[in-house]
């Protein structure tokens, strides 16, 4: 079996996501080739071939242009399947290639068993493997899911011809808003999802955080809802946080947030329902109301 | 100007979900259906683009058996002007592809400016539907978008991208765009609107006429992921929760002096 890997290049730099990619391609047992439109300068650590097109002239975002380079690579390599990282460029790009290929194409692959490819269903409470009847797959990989493998040997570079011609004008990046809290540095952080049900609960969450001493943070609904800045959301569109204490009000566990909060020393999760995915990465699941468990446990806190 | 958007209906992802005895989806029983959250961003920005340029014609498509409706109804009360059902008992054993395909094969003659859509459902979250569709029809396509203006003919959008990253990119109608959660705050049906929307036009048209692609892949099994955490479950009273956390906390961390 042959994979070819698609890495990603992002504002001038390689993205680590391809080792992600070259721990799926071993567990497959695949023989691998790569694609990257980036540099000949920031280059991924990995001994076989490498097509690389110059992103300073094809672009770093054009997927008109990354598809057709990408269909012509495949069509010399003939690869099996083409595996993407399940990110804003992966899941962009796929279904492109997918129907430029006349390929399957399966999104957010978290797990291989008995050769069939896993992937998450409803906010992933369920799991669904997949068999598909075309010659040739797409898939997106989940980050986080397939471990991650770094090969020290340089790549045998082989330049593609490039186009930079497409529909889609890229004109730059708009970069992510600065200042107010870093919860990167906090020990503690008490968070709030949508299960706080309103606007006037944050207080509730942030009282929390104060009594254990740490900041309050917020999954993305509650951000986007504008009930929280965005600078205290957790998750991959967020922070990326590894407190020793995270505790988690009213959050089901979206695989986004989950990415942006699994590293933490210690979980707690404070939710009404058993089944919710956090209950996956907590150590302690609390069932429990918010409005009645919450203000208890912060007088309790503060008492000690 | 002619608009397209188009919404699924999926359960509430709180739902207690079993699977089905043919064990490849979840058994649809005894769950509360609504709007898959991402069409509902898209839905309120089709109806912002109405409301800014005039003179169009929004029309709601959705896939499914006659229940979809209910969730077509409340995208018509909240400003769309037509409906078009694609009647399909069978639309969850769909795969992407086919979906697109039917969409596609929906849109293909009729002109539509630009077509929005969720950039992933709730469910089977494949995010490949929107792309798939501007695929088929030749067309543009930005994904993931979290602003959306349009002037003269001309989109002008920013996906979202990690770590808080935006990309601001620019693209001709016709295009398609698939929108991600906070795009904008979705309206709320007022009373008048939704008595409205009962006189709107809802038309079911069979899959069958539709349907022109196979599918390409097909679900083997659905099952529930194993419980890796193995994380302790703590039940009762809300005082005496508090206790065992606290003893808990003190027991295994180092922040409860």
């Amino acid at each position: 079996m042959k994979i070819l890997l698609i890495a990603e290049y992002r504002d001038g730099k390689l993205l680590t996501g391809y080792t992600e990619q070259l721990g799926f391609a071993e567990k497959m047992g695949a023989e691998i080739v790569m694609f990257l439109a980036g540099s000949d300068s920031a280059l991924p650590n990995y001994g076989g071939k490498l097509y690389l097109a110059d992103a300073s002239s094809c672009g770093e975002f054009n997927p008109d242009a990354h598809k057709k380079m990408i269909l012509e690579v495949v069509a010399k390599e003939q690869p099996d399947m083409v595996a993407l990282a399940h990110s804003s460029y992966g899941w962009d790009l796929a279904p492109r290639l997918a129907y430029g290929m006349q390929a399957a194409q399966v999104s957010e692959v978290v797990d291989v068993q008995d050769k069939l490819l896993v992937v998450p269903a409803c906010n992933s409470k369920l799991r669904r493997s997949i068999r598909c009847t075309t010659g040739q797959t797409v898939v997106t990989l989940q980050a986080g899911a397939f471990k991650p493998v770094e090969l020290s040997a340089a790549p045998q570079v082989e330049k593609v011809s490039m186009t930079a011609e497409g529909r889609v004008i890229f004109e730059g990046y708009e970069a992510a808003a600065a200042g107010g809290v870093d919860l990167t540095k906090a020990e503690i952080i008490v968070s709030a999802g949508r299960g706080i049900g309103k606007p006037e609960n944050v207080a509730m969450i942030a009282g929390l955080a104060k009594a254990l001493g740490g900041e309050y943070g917020a999954s993305r609904p509650v951000v986007d809802s504008a009930w929280v800045e965005h600078n205290r959301q957790v998750g991959t569109t967020g922070q990326t946080v590894a407190p020793k204490l995270y505790v988690a009000c009213g959050i089901s566990g979206a695989i986004q947030h989950l990415a942006g909060m699994k590293k933490s020393e210690f979980v707690v999760a404070i939710n009404t329902d058993k089944d919710a995915p956090i209950g996956e990465v907590a150590d302690v699941l609390v069932v429990a109301d918010l409005m009645q468990f919450v203000p208890i446990f912060t007088e309790k806190v503060q008492a000690l | 100007m002619k608009i397209l958007v188009c919404i699924k209906q999926v359960p509430d992802m709180e739902s207690k979900f079993k699977v089905a005895a043919e064990g490849t989806w979840y058994d649809n029983q005894d769950l509360a259906w609504r709007m898959n959250e991402y069409d509902e961003y898209a839905v309120e920005q089709a109806v912002r683009l109405k409301e800014q340029v005039g003179d169009a014609d929004l029309t709601v498509l959705s896939i499914g058996s006659d229940k979809v409706k209910e969730t077509m109804k409340k995208a018509l009360a909240m400003g769309c002007d037509r409906g078009a059902h694609i009647a399909d008992d069978a639309a969850w054993n769909k795969e992407p592809f086919q979906v697109a395909g039917i969409i596609a094969e929906y849109a293909r003659d009729k002109g539509f400016d630009v077509i929005f859509t969720g950039m992933q459902s709730q469910d089977r979250g494949s995010g490949q539907v929107g792309v798939l569709v501007a695929e088929m029809l030749e067309l543009p396509s930005v994904s993931t978008i979290v602003d959306f203006g349009y002037e003269a003919g001309t989109i002008i959008a920013k996906r979202e991208l990690e770590g808080g990253i935006k990309a601001k990119v620019k693209v001709q109608a016709p295009a398609v765009v698939t929108c991600q959660l906070g795009l904008n705050t979705p309206r709320y049906p007022t009373l008048p609107n939704i008595m409205k929307a009962k006189k709107k036009e809802l038309l079911s048209i069979p899959v069958a006429e539709l349907l022109k692609v196979n599918a390409r892949m097909e679900t083997a099994n659905m099952f529930f992921p194993e419980k890796k955490g193995g994380g302790l479950v703590l039940e009762g009273e809300a005082g005496e929760l508090a206790d065992r956390l606290i003893s808990i906390l003190k027991d295994k961390t180092t922040v409860l002096k």
